[in-house]
């Protein structure tokens, strides 16, 4: 009889340490500007540093609300004994009028419709264990996080099914993408429970469009499935457009109250907008009162401190903080993205047209010795090596095309930014010289083995690193 | 095609509400000394709430640790960015240091062998999901903590077979009732995993001995690839940290460090009572098998503790003025607040188990039931709850085999609603005997297999109305 459980012995088989490089090479040379400046820049890490000063600052001017203390009366008992898993009604409902801000105020979330949970990772977790069974399957548009290989399957035995995107309409969502998804899992024997998508999207840094949103709606509508929307960086969209939620189509397809309606879940997390990952703040929006019911229980299992609920609910609860951190947050991350991308054109490198997230969508294609997996990896390896740079190459995010990597640009300051687009220039000319690559659409080789073995070695490689990274 | 999983759609049959009243009642009717004195008493929440007064004059002489400061330094930034899942070291280093403490530092811990995770509930869970496959059975001595019927099974599927332990020797486990439900496993065709107990048991409130424990560590050496899981999440109530016996002691003491059994003993760990901190979501699994660190490391990622908390109580536990003084100061009023209550209730001519920890007495009211059946025990209850106004924890909740337990927590509440408690119980209990003229005989006693089946009707309501409520009244 083996002595632990499966879950346990899967999970160490076919580690590749060779993935492993980036991170490691990172955590033994890490980039200090004073102590270590040949280290390697981090660049893999999505994590929002730019508003810290404005949090600071606050918290600095309301010392009551990280001092246990309500109008100067000590709180503390009252918090320490609180663990009731509906949560702390003030912070839910300052949530709730945060992520209505968010939206534009022109949807309402319900306070009893919210469930905490130890991070959207919990969240995420949670929402499959409430609607799958082990071996059900959800589709996901690539590329995707690849903590959700972990966070939506280890546990719960459910199964992804990918939603093949390309760069030749921008890695949209196509309706025939959808089906041939659909059909795949149907050929794979897996009952398809729902659709999950992370708007705005990690990696691609991009928002789905109103098409893509209504395309998915009509979609769960006929399948009779759910969807799941995982809108962790709502509050990062930057660009002219303003962010659509799925709760927008709802309201404007005049769904609100009907049984659709109740098969749309949204993620929400504090991790990305207000830079918080270590807090572990997650949230699951449904109208399903079974599964708000369901969900509840089930963050049992992952509840947030009550320390930490209080602290954020006098933060979120302050508008006059909240309106004034997202109009800085948009306006920084603006500005810092527009670094990046400047700074990759200098090199001659592109990425996809973004307006979100905390990180660009790089196009390396053409640095690649050929189209395939194998020569990504190659440029990675040469990439973390010899230029110090960290960066996320696409097969670890389950994309179809080779030469595509994620960079971050909001966990560093300007001049390493800055340091590290002089880096990237300085190696793109060196290796002009020496190369000459014509690229042909032609060219790219469909070598599913190679694939396969790529993202499964990825996902096994990045399920042993530390979670978060998104 | 269902739309919802059964985990999310099981829990909600068959639910009856009629075992929702003391709940209810409560919350309907909360005892207040000044603004409602005739609401109902809670008797029903293992807190501590002895000791908050330390803690929070600590916290005034320490404002740094509360304010994310580091010698006057703000390392905010820093925390809110830590969400490494290896956990915050001068956390877990204070911590191991905690738990050695509270072992009489009989025995010393490694940080690095442990796993934090969101409470003992994401512990014990995320320790199942580690050591049991679907459908494989782990043994667990009754009476125990409801709780575990949601916390090891629920999402895990993974089945509890009890050890049916009996009042004839104070609930103590004995051999053959190992060997008895290991069998009843094997007849169920179920896959036996491990042995769980909760040391300092609740809701008996008694350390385990250390003839028990031989038993388990004989029965786990016997059969191969067997674990023993201790929830000493209690160990710091234990009155005299003397009469506390860890698992890790046996493992000390018997020089079990290159045996396989040394792998498959596995500790968890909370301050939701020995701190009385349950709001802040801090627990521990803590294992010499390195697949077992590393796997359960992993899974603490869906339950993570906030970095915020972490800090505070690196800082806490790292006072070690503050937790010598902490724990025998806790230790001294938890022994006095028992003593008020088990004296009271002896002068009411009610019994309870003998206890040496815990926040609660496990008492007998056996002589109180109209027959000795569960209905008659649903009964008692239902009127100590209406009548008496207090919200006790009916026996059968925690599956308990015989009628008439109830557990009464002692440490959530000051020695005068304590005293109040017992003034009204003296009332009841003073009627009823007047009113009935009960010759209790121990001959009396039926064993009968219909009372049996709806023994398993009543727990299994009860199971489920327990999951109804708020998760962690242990």
């Amino acid at each position: 009889m083996k002595q632990l459980s499966t879950k346990v012995t899967s999970n160490a088989h076919g580690q590749d340490s060779s993935y492993f490089l980036g991170w490691e090479e990172y955590e033994k040379n890490p980039y200090d500007e004073t102590k270590n400046p040949n280290g390697i820049i981090q660049m893999g890490l999505a994590e929002n540093q730019l508003c810290f000063d404005l949090i600071e600052t606050w918290l600095a001017k309301n010392p009551d609300a990280a001092g246990l203390k309500k109008d100067g009366q000590s709180i503390f008992k009252e918090l320490a004994l609180f663990q009731d898993y509906h949560g702390l009604p003030e912070f839910k409902k300052a949530l709730a009028e945060f992520m209505e801000e968010i939206r534009g105020n022109r949807v309402t979330f319900d306070p009893t419709k919210i469930v905490l949970a130890a991070g959207s990772t919990s969240a995420n977790e949670t929402l499959m264990f409430c609607l799958a069974e082990p071996g059900d399957a959800f589709l996901l548009p690539t590329p995707y996080y690849p903590g959700f290989d972990r966070d939506l399957k280890w546990r719960t035995g459910a199964e992804i099914v990918p939603i093949h995107c390309s760069s030749s309409n921008g890695f949209q969502i196509t309706e025939s993408a959808l089906q041939q998804a659909y059909q795949q899992a149907q050929k794979l024997d897996l009952k398809v429970k729902g659709v999950l998508v992370t708007n705005p999207s990690n990696p691609l840094g991009t928002m789905l469009t109103k098409r893509e949103l209504n395309l998915l709606v009509d979609f769960i509508t006929s399948k009779n499935i759910h969807l799941i929307s995982d809108e962790i960086y709502s509050g990062t969209v930057f660009g002219f457009e303003q962010f659509v939620s799925v709760m927008d189509v709802l309201k404007d397809k005049k769904l609100e109250n009907s049984e659709v309606s109740k098969r749309v879940h949204v993620v929400y997390s504090l991790s990305k907008d207000l830079g918080l990952p270590g807090f572990r703040v997650g949230a699951i929006y449904s109208n399903d009162e079974m599964v708000v019911s369901a969900a509840t229980k089930m963050s049992s299992f992952g509840l947030v401190s009550s320390q930490t609920q209080y602290l954020l609910s006098a933060l979120l609860s302050d508008k006059k903080f909240t309106g004034t951190y997202l109009n800085e947050n948009q306006k920084r991350l603006k500005i810092r993205q527009k670094q990046l991308v400047s700074g990759l054109e200098a090199a001659g490198v592109t990425c996809l047209k973004s307006n979100a997230g905390l990180f660009c969508w790089v196009d390396m294609r053409h640095l690649l010795d050929t189209n395939t997996f194998e020569a990504e990896l190659e440029l990675w390896k040469k990439i973390v090596y010899e230029v110090k740079l960290n960066i996320s190459p696409g097969s670890s995010c389950h994309c179809t095309e080779p030469g595509w990597f994620r960079v971050c640009f909001a966990n560093m300051s300007e001049e390493t930014l800055d340091l590290a687009m002089k880096r990237l220039k300085e190696y793109v000319e060196s290796t002009d010289s020496s190369r000459m690559i014509s690229k042909s659409s032609h060219e790219r080789i469909r070598s599913l083995r190679k694939r396969t073995v790529s993202n499964w070695v990825f996902r096994v490689s990045w399920t042993d690193r530390v979670p978060d990274e998104r | 095609m269902d739309l919802l999983s059964r985990k999310a759609t099981c829990n909600s049959h068959g639910q009856d509400s009629s075992y929702f009243l003391g709940w209810e009642e409560y919350e309907k009717n909360p005892y207040d000394a000044i603004k409602n004195p005739h609401g109902i008493i809670q008797m029903g929440l293992a807190e501590n709430q002895l000791c908050f007064d330390l803690l929070e004059s600590w916290l005034a002489h320490n404002p740094d640790a509360a304010s994310f400061k580091r010698d006057g330094q703000s390392i905010f930034r820093e925390l809110a960015l830590f969400q490494d899942y290896h956990g915050l070291s001068s956390f877990k280093n204070a911590l191991a240091d905690f738990m050695s403490e509270n072992r009489g530092n009989r025995v010393s811990f490694d940080p690095n062998n442990l796993v934090l995770t969101a409470g003992a509930t994401s512990a014990n869970e995320t320790l199942m999901f580690c050591l049991a496959d679907p459908g494989d059975a782990f043994l667990l001595p009754t009476p125990y903590y409801p709780g575990f019927d949601r916390d090891l099974k629920w999402r895990t599927e993974v089945e509890i077979v009890p050890i049916q332990c009996s009042s004839t020797n104070g609930f103590r486990i004995t051999k053959l009732a190992l060997e008895e439900a290991y069998e009843q496993a094997k007849k169920l065709n179920l896959n036996v995993k491990g042995v769980l107990i909760t040391n300092p048991s609740n809701p008996l409130g008694t350390t385990t001995t250390e003839t028990e424990l031989n038993i388990l560590f004989e029965f786990i050496s016997k059969h191969k690839n067997m674990h023993l899981v201790s929830d000493e999440i209690y160990s710091g109530t234990a009155f005299s940290s003397s009469e506390f016996i860890s698992v890790k002691e046996i493992l000390k003491n018997n020089q079990l460090e290159n045996t396989d059994v040394f792998n498959r003993v596995h500790i968890v760990y909370s301050l939701s009572k020995d701190l009385g901190l349950p709001g802040f979501r801090v627990g521990a699994i803590y294992s010499n098998d390195k697949d077992v660190i590393s796997a359960a490391t992993k899974m603490s990622s869906f339950g993570l503790v906030s970095s915020q908390t972490q800090y505070l109580l690196s800082a806490l536990l790292s006072d070690k003025k503050f937790t010598k003084n902490y724990l025998r100061e806790n230790q001294k009023r938890l022994k006095n607040r028992q003593r008020k209550l088990v004296s009271g209730l002896d002068a009411i001519g009610i019994g309870c188990l003998k206890s040496n920890a815990g926040l609660f007495c496990w008492i007998d009211m056996r002589h109180l039931l109209n027959s000795n059946t569960f209905e008659a025990e649903m009964d008692l209850w239902k009127k100590i709850v209406y009548e008496v106004k207090l919200n006790i924890s009916p026996g059968s909740s925690c599956h308990c085999e015989e009628p008439g337990w109830f557990r009464v927590c002692f440490a959530n509440m000051s020695e005068e609603t304590l005293k109040l408690a017992l003034k009204r119980l003296k009332r009841f209990v003073s009627d009823e005997i007047s009113m009935r003229n009960c010759q209790h005989s121990e001959s009396q006693r039926l064993k009968s297999s219909r009372k049996k089946t709806m023994t398993t009707v009543s727990n299994w309501v009860f199971r489920l109305s327990f999951h109804d409520r708020e998760a962690e009244e242990r």
